[in-house]
């Protein structure tokens, strides 16, 4: 209504508006409403809708989602034949905003299941090379000082889906769910370490799990002294057992499998252990038949949430393009949308918290024209590290699997549906 | 006045703590020591020189009774997959148009059979095998894929010593400053 025109030249091709949109829309809106209050004469007795004639429903201990949002649940999952608990569950990241995801849609995989651990009988052990081999209890952790930060948690399997020959007709949930961001809270490992002393041949520290797989990494000392975690809280509550309780290692920006769940044994080496989940898995095999190991850091991507498939266009006129953005290197920079599958780009608005190896919400408007349209999304973080288009990303890694992380592209038909191709 | 000089000693940890990982902080220091026999009875870790591995032995024949009653039925026949991973076979496919990873084609380490059964296998009853067992699937499985013949007998000493077909089929992509 009070948008200038300028905010309504497209800034790139198909329709594509200026980020300035949002705000003045928003103000808009608003002002409309707050007149239709003020006009006319008061009615005797306004108009109530059904659930606001009786006082709804008591105080509860556990807060649920509303019974209307049967959309918010962990989907697909998957899990190996004549198994229930060796698999995936996905984030159902078209259905959310924000950066944060809700503990209990927080992504899942596991090896052997979650296992049950009473924290009064869990320990963590921490021994190899140190002068002192010590056992800490979950009270004792407790004691320790603590920090919180905001991160990202991504399977390096995420997006596997698009190395597919044929795009896959699949939700976004489907395609990217393995990627989920929390306030992760725990005790920075180096003070573990420390209290312990580590021996100057210890180079890295071998993590096991209190899982039925004994589930195990080697992770490099240098990433521990940089920015590990002990974590013992998600979201403001102690983890959640599909998270890891009581306890887990949390490795900002590396491949998921690495931040270790119910973290029971660090053990410091002069070596890495070879396990088979560095080894057989989590290794990225090339198109030259020589595969890469140890290759932790997640690299820049984004993806559109919205719209996306299931997300109906209901008729042309003026939409939120809306999506995440992230990189296991740090901050976000910049991301830029294409409404005309990369013929042209527009720079995308960023919500307000743009944090290192976070995701971070990116917002454009557009004004779809009923026609077709393919939607892509690219993003360059702080040190210029740029997302691949798909092409690029799969260059000599067709059989990789892992770390793929290239351009995602939606096709709009002229019904509004929307679906998975390669543009 | 006391109370004051309390919250910046507070704060002096936090100072010395340098955010998150980063310097040395003072702890609560409340880690309970572990004698060298509880260590040993906890750790699970086997290096790819044979550290870790434990007493015991056996060959493909006797691997092959364990194989028959405990895992071909999630890994099927000889190990050639099904309904579970495949387990066998797949050498020479890695750069080709249909790569196929098993442990024959595609692990680098010997030593990672045995301690990837020891801590994982069979699926719901991980734990259940003595370490006799386990040397005698991770020859059993060693035969199939044709790396060793089906008398020849793993142990500690041995199996460090399985040069795997893949074993040069990796590199690390870490940097080496931050190894
Ligand atoms: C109930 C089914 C089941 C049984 C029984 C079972 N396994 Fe497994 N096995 C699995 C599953 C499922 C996986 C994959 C686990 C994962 O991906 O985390 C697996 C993985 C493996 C792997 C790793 C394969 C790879 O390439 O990464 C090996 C080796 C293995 N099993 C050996 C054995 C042996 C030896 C036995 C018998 C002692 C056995 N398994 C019994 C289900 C089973």
């Amino acid at each position: 209504m009070s948008q200038s025109d300028s905010d309504l030249i497209p800034v790139a091709g198909n329709g594509l508006l200026h980020r300035r949109l949002f705000l003045k829309t928003g103000l808009a809106a608003g002002t409309t409403l707050l007149l239709a209050g003020t006009t006319g004469s008061a009615a005797e007795k306004p108009q109530r809708d059904p659930w606001m004639r009786m006082p709804g429903a008591p105080m509860s201990p556990i807060g649920e989602p509303s019974g209307y949002e049967q959309n918010l649940v962990r989907a697909p999952i998957g899990s190996q034949p004549g198994t229930a608990g060796t698999g995936v569950s996905r984030t159902p990241l078209q259905y959310l905003d924000g950066i944060i995801t809700p503990s209990r849609l927080h992504f899942e995989r596991h090896h052997a299941g979650i296992p049950d651990i009473d924290p009064d009988l869990h320990r963590l052990y921490l021994h190899g090379l140190v002068e002192r081999p010590l056992a800490f209890d979950l009270a004792a952790l407790h004691r320790y000082p603590q920090v919180s930060r905001i991160q990202f948690l991504e399977c390096s399997g995420n997006s596997a889906a698009l190395a597919a020959p044929r795009p896959v007709a699949e939700t976004c949930a489907a395609i990217h769910g393995l990627i989920s961001a929390s306030e992760w809270g725990g005790v920075p490992l180096t003070v573990l370490l420390e209290e312990a002393g580590v021996k100057p041949e210890g180079k890295w520290l071998v993590a096991d799990g209190a899982d039925a797989a004994v589930m195990s990494r080697s992770i490099p000392l240098s990433k521990v002294m940089d920015d590990a975690l002990v974590a013992l809280h998600q979201n403001g509550e102690p983890l959640r057992p599909a998270n890891g309780y009581p306890m887990r290692l949390f490795l900002p920006g590396w491949e998921g499998n690495a931040s270790v769940k119910w973290l029971r044994s660090l053990k410091v080496t002069d070596q890495p252990a070879m396990t088979r989940d560095e080894t057989a898995k989590y290794s990225d095999l090339r198109d030259d038949g020589v595969a890469e190991l140890f290759t932790f850091p997640m690299g820049v991507k984004s993806v559109i949430t919205s719209p996306s498939p299931g997300l109906s266009l209901h008729g042309p006129g003026v939409y939120q393009i809306s999506g995440i953005a992230w990189s296991g290197q740090g901050r976000i920079r910049r991301v830029e949308i294409s409404a005309d599958g990369g013929a042209s780009w527009a720079e995308a608005a960023l919500d307000e918290h743009v944090l290192p190896k976070c995701l971070t919400r990116f917002r454009a408007a557009w004004r779809w024209n009923g026609g077709p349209a393919v939607l892509m999304s690219r993003a360059e973080d702080e040190t210029g590290s740029l997302q691949p288009d798909r092409d690029a990303a799969l260059r000599g890694r067709t059989h990789a699997f892992y770390h793929f992380n290239g351009v995602q592209a939606w096709q709009i038909d002229e019904t509004g549906a929307s679906s998975n191709v390669y543009a | 006045m006391s109370m004051r000089k309390g919250a910046w000693i507070l704060i002096g940890t936090w100072v010395l703590l340098g955010g998150p990982g980063g310097g040395a902080a003072e702890s609560p220091a409340l880690g309970e020591p572990l004698t060298s026999r509880s260590v040993s009875a906890l750790d699970f870790t086997i290096l790819p020189d044979g550290t870790g591995l434990p007493e015991g032995e056996g060959d493909a024949i006797t691997g092959l009774a364990v194989y028959q009653a405990q895992c071909r039925l999630c890994h099927g026949d000889g190990g050639e997959g099904g309904p579970n991973d495949r387990l066998v076979g797949g050498r020479g496919s890695l750069a080709s148009a249909e790569p196929v990873k098993t442990v024959g084609s595609y692990w680098p380490y010997a030593t990672t059979i045995f301690d990837y059964i020891r801590r994982a296998m069979p699926l719901y009853a991980p734990g259940s095998l003595t370490a006799d067992q386990i040397y005698a699937l991770t020859a059993y499985l060693l035969f199939e894929n044709g790396i060793v013949d089906e008398d020849t007998v793993m142990n500690a000493h041995t199996l460090p010593k399985v040069r795997m077909p893949n074993r040069d089929g990796f590199v690390w992509a870490l940097p080496e400053e931050v190894r």
